[in-house]
């Protein structure tokens, strides 16, 4: 039948990863779509770097006694895989990978507002992640994450200036991810797409966006003060010269706290838009969720101190910071009791996004309930800089931030790619990576409860440890081959995947009436939104003749 | 018909579909990367402000010695650039050719004339030995409003100048990239680009511009006149 004339063929669809090809049409492209797999790939590299540190140090804690690096590398490690993993990878992941991805799409745009500022954040990326990779090749640096003065500023021997230049820089591709967020979702929503009908996902990017816009130009200026101190041998942070090095102390935790709220906002919005799919369910309680997105992003704000409750601030504003530091609690509370009621009566599916989404509600709500337990201030002295810090914050951050960054990977690799995932082998990787978690993490608590300090390489005074530690670093090793094979499979199925279609999970939302993937300009004709969000009772009142929903 | 489409207004960007939503979407960034600056000058004046109490008298002598003459007349030269910035919005707004190109280039120099006098503050204190480092020295200088003989802590002096000289250092670069902008703009203008319909860069760097001025508004009763009053 092809034969009829010589001109045609089987044409592929134009879209926007087949409509240019060249090194050049990636580099310089100022396409949110591909700009977005620019950072996926340069984040899934950091992220390699920083659980190799990871795994280092829990190979180093096999045994009490510090036999596989030297006291020095240990301070390097734990330092730089806090710095990789915070700055160059969790802090980008979900806002400028799949936010980047999805923003336009998901009000109906056609690009960012600003397409050229948003490549020059990812150069910025770029520049900083260079530096970084410097850093660490050269010697590396040994202050922790937290550069906390005087150690960085007058005697550690490490490269505290490099890194923290990478870092600062890195800053300013943050503030402008935020910044056009807040632009394009403020003036670029199609025609009928209210702010009470942004997906939630929405919602949550603006708040965090809210935090990267105004809380990252303190930690820039922080650094620039650390680094000016460090280079010109200044009094600003060292009680020697007259400095004061809680100031540093509050000026780092102002942005640093909140830089949570970045990683795990964006994480929630992931789990909004999963969990209505595959409960088939409007989201329960819409503004609630909503607003209790932006309380988060401004509680944040207010609540930074309870990180140096034992740094010798007053006992009254430590009585202050420790109440404010519950209030967080409660719009997060509000955001698990809405995901737990929008599962209810739910007609729910067990694919892989929502496996992610499941872990993440039960690991958040472990690492938000031990969060209370910090911010009451007698527990805290006894547990701080303890093991049970440790596992609080990666139940958070790891536990949280990346199972929704995972699970949304899934849930939009169909849109990004065009491809399917291989579902069993994302439903097992869900699995592996939730057992190797809880096997990482919880022995922690214990650990830290009992008191084993943090950033230790060696605690052969306290031999009784070493149970927990081995279940905890057997833990991380199944952890890392959960995190491995997502990657396997995903370049797989860029091959061999079978092609997908427009909108594999029937899911509400813009971007699922595009094609897959998208053209450049995203849609053909711009949107006009005529429904609310989740209107998920109306798209399945179209298919209910057709099979019974099955789990 | 897509070309047709594209026609009527080169300047207007594939993904917006109005002109006025593409003015808005500019303007509206550059508050926020405004507000970014509020919070990145914040972290240094909420360090300058701690400090200031906790040594004011010591502030209170390095900031004696720091020109206030000078200082001012800088004060006088950036509020003049303000003006000549909205006369250059103005000019474009109501296709004034040479006043426009004459306003940007009074407000270049106005802020060379600014960055000069910078300079020869700065050069006053590396004479005097006032920059903190190896060489710094601070002596025997009278705590103003103080009995006699009481001598300023020359360490906290040094914090003092620490400050001073990233807050005004930041400040001059602020100033240097709002040169370059302001010589684009210039360019720009003498091309024809700006339009009555078509003029939100030069609106977006005079917001910058007046942004810059209004830092150095607060840097120069803080730095410079601290218990000047006897």
């Amino acid at each position: 039948m092809s034969m009829a004339t010589a001109t045609v063929q089987p044409v592929e669809r134009e879209d926007y990863l087949n409509k240019h090809y060249g090194v050049g049409s990636w580099l310089l492209t100022t396409d949110h779509k591909r700009i977005a797999l620019l950072y996926l790939i340069s984040i899934t590299f950091f992220f390699f770097v920083g659980g190799f540190f990871a795994l280092l140090m829990r190979l180093e804690l096999l045994t009490p006694a510090g036999d596989l690096v030297q006291a020095d590398t240990y301070n390097k490690l734990f330092s730089m895989h806090g710095m990789v993993m915070v700055f160059f990878f969790l802090i980008p992941s979900i806002p400028a990978v799949l936010g980047n991805f999805l923003v336009p799409m998901m009000i109906g745009a056609k690009d960012l507002a600003f397409p050229k500022i948003n490549l020059l954040s990812w150069y910025l990326y770029i520049i900083g992640g260079v530096m970084m990779t410097h850093c660490i090749l050269t010697g590396g640096v040994d202050t922790g994450w937290t550069f906390y003065t005087p150690f960085s500023t007058a005697f550690s021997n490490s490269k505290v200036i490099e890194a923290g230049l990478a870092i600062f820089i890195n800053g300013f591709s943050s503030i402008l991810t935020g910044l056009n967020f807040v632009v394009t979702i403020h003036r670029m929503r199609a025609p009928g797409m209210t702010w009470s009908r942004l997906p939630l996902f929405i919602w949550a990017h603006y708040a965090t966006s809210i935090i990267q816009i105004l809380g990252t130009p303190v930690v820039a200026i922080t650094l620039v003060l650390v680094v000016a101190e460090r280079a010109l041998h200044l009094g600003i942070f060292d009680p020697k010269l007259g400095g004061d090095p809680l100031l540093f102390q509050h000026l780092f935790w102002f942005y640093s706290h909140p830089a949570v709220y970045i990683m795990i906002l964006p994480s929630m919005g992931v789990v909004t838009e999963v969990i209505a799919c595959f409960s088939r369910k409007r989201i329960f309680g819409y503004h609630f969720v909503a607003m209790s997105s932006v309380a988060i992003a401004v509680f944040g704000f207010l609540v930074w101190a309870h990180h140096m409750f034992v740094a010798g601030i007053s006992v009254y504003a430590a009585l202050v910071f420790s109440l404010l530091s519950y209030s967080v609690a409660v719009p997060s509370a509000v955001k698990v009791f809405n995901w737990t009621a929008t599962l209810y009566k739910g007609s729910i599916h067990y694919d892989a996004p929502m496996l992610y989404a499941f872990g993440f509600l039960g690991l958040f709500t472990i690492g938000g309930l031990t969060g209370l337990f910090l911010a009451a201030l007698g527990v805290d002295v006894h547990v701080t800089d303890t093991y049970f810090v440790i596992a609080h914050f990666h139940y958070i951050m790891v536990g949280g931030a990346l199972m929704g960054y995972l699970g949304g990977l899934h849930f939009w690799w169909p849109k990004i790619s065009g491809r399917l995932y291989p579902e069993g082998w994302a439903r097992l990787a869900a699995l592996i990576v939730f057992i190797g978690f809880n096997l990482t993490f919880f022995p922690q608590f214990v650990l830290g409860y009992l008191g084993m300090p943090r950033r230790y390489y060696d605690y052969s005074h306290m031999p009784e440890f070493q149970v927990l530690n081995v279940l905890s670093t057997a833990g991380s090793t199944i952890l890392g081959i959960g995190y491995l094979l997502p990657m396997i499979y995903f370049l797989w199925s860029m091959r061999y995947g079978k092609p997908a279609p427009d909108n594999p999970w029937n899911a509400a939302g813009l971007e699922w009436q595009t094609q897959s993937p998208p053209t450049t300009f995203n849609f053909v004709e711009e949107p006009v939104v005529t429904w609310e969000a989740y209107n998920y009772d109306e798209i399945d009142a179209g298919h209910k003749q057709e099979a019974p929903v099955v789990g | 018909m897509a070309a047709h489409a594209e026609s009527h207004n080169p300047a207007l960007l594939h993904h917006f579909a109005t002109e006025e939503q593409q003015r808005n979407s500019a303007s509206f960034g550059m508050w926020i990367f405004l507000a970014t600056e509020v919070m990145f000058f914040g972290g240094l004046f909420c360090a300058y402000l701690i400090y200031r109490r906790l040594y004011f008298g010591d502030f209170a002598a390095a900031s004696k010695s720091i020109d206030a003459l000078l200082g001012g007349t800088n004060t006088a030269v950036l509020i003049c650039s303000s003006l000549t910035v909205v006369l250059a919005v103005w000019a474009a707004a109501t296709a004034r050719r040479t006043l426009l190109l004459s306003s940007l280039v009074v407000t270049m120099l106005l802020g060379c004339v600014f960055l000069g006098i910078k300079a020869k503050e700065y050069k006053d204190k590396f004479d005097e030995h006032h920059v903190p480092g190896a060489t710094f020295s601070f002596e025997h200088e009278q705590v103003p409003n103080a009995p006699e003989g009481v001598y300023a802590n020359p360490r906290h002096a040094e914090i003092f100048f620490a400050l001073y000289f990233i807050m005004t250092g930041l400040h001059a670069l602020h100033m240097i990239i709002g040169l370059g902008i302001f010589a684009w703009l210039l360019i720009m203008a003498w091309r024809g680009r700006f339009t009555p319909e078509y003029h939100t860069p030069i609106e977006i760097g005079g917001l910058y511009w007046h942004f810059v001025d209004i830092v150095w508004i607060y840097l120069f009763p803080l730095l410079y006149l601290i218990d000047r009053h006897a």
